[in-house]
């Protein structure tokens, strides 16, 4: 793809890589509903991130978008599913 | 650089196979709702890293917020747990 | 310049990553969900903003929209995270305590003891 890429960026990789493993091991262990709406809240947090870095390493501009939607809609579900626990929708 | 792209690829199937066999074999409806949403966010990333922006976005604004809202409705006026 | 700018950019990714790295290994050891919300929340808003401050400093022309990405998060992410552990705490799911400290149920009691007075009163203004 043309584009230059050093260790570091390979170690910041990485290490998203493991927090979304963590996060995953907590969505499919959990004991309540809870846990996993939590972990997947997180998830969507962790995947923000690694967009905009993936974004930045692509070095294209548009990529930006996708977590920017991710940031302005991904509290909708998870307030969604809490107000149904809570007993109201 | 196609090496950890690989890595992540493998790693996001994984999530992909693991969601869907959650979302099948789960009795509780809510669990299985999460776990849609959980397919939708890596099917994004999928198509981020295969350099198709606009559908990443569709695929992003419509799983993460509109079909948890329309399941959790249903789930609401029917019943929580499958028999 | 731009390799100091490159320096600053790498060094708050670093810790970003870093922070995402801690609020999973808080997910899988804390004992229970209000633990692991805190862990989930905190530690993962100061790590994805800080990651894409980084990126903004990396890249100077995408400042703006990554300025914007790190507002979104700040407002989104403690709301979901206040929103589901007031769903849970309703749910009836009791916090992981060594004593026996419920402040919030102290809380809603006292509310409810309260808002049930003020009826009372309205009620008599009522009859009278």
């Amino acid at each position: 793809m043309g584009i230059t890429i050093h260790l570091i960026d390979y170690i910041v990789l990485g290490i998203i890589s493991v927090a979304l493993l963590l996060d995953f091991y907590r969505f499919t262990r959990g004991p309540l509903a809870s846990d996993r709406v939590m972990a997947t809240d997180t998830m969507t947090v962790s995947t923000t991130a690694l967009l905009v870095f993936l974004g930045y390493l692509f070095d294209r501009y548009i990529y930006l978008d996708i977590a920017l939607i991710y940031a302005v809609l991904g509290f909708i579900g998870v307030i969604v599913i809490a107000r149904y626990l809570e007993g109201g929708v | 650089m196609s090496t950890i792209i690989t890595v992540i690829v493998v790693i996001g199937a994984l999530f992909l196979v693991a969601a869907a066999i959650y979302a099948v074999h789960k009795k509780d409806l809510v669990v299985a709702t999460v776990a849609t949403s959980v397919i939708s966010l890596v099917l994004s990333a999928f198509y981020f890293i295969l350099q198709a922006p606009d559908v990443a976005l569709t695929e992003a604004a419509i799983g993460v917020a509109l079909t948890t809202i329309i399941f959790i409705v249903i789930i609401r006026n029917t019943k929580r747990f499958e028999d | 310049m731009e390799q100091v700018l490159t320096y600053v950019g790498y060094i708050f990714v670093v810790i970003g990553a870093i922070f995402l790295f801690l609020g999973g290994l808080g997910i899988v050891r804390l004992p229970d969900i209000y633990c692991r919300l805190q862990a989930g929340t905190k530690a993962s808003t100061l790590g994805a903003m800080s990651l894409i401050l980084g990126v903004g400093f990396l890249q100077p022309q995408w400042m703006i929209k990554a300025l914007i990405i790190i507002v979104f998060i700040a407002l989104s992410n403690p709301l979901s995270s206040h929103a589901l552990a007031r769903g849970s705490y309703r749910h009836k799911i009791r916090p992981w305590t060594k004593e026996d400290i419920d402040a919030y149920a102290q809380y809603i009691k006292e509310q409810g003891e309260n808002e049930a007075a003020e009826e009372d009163k309205q009620q008599e203004k009522q009859e009278s």
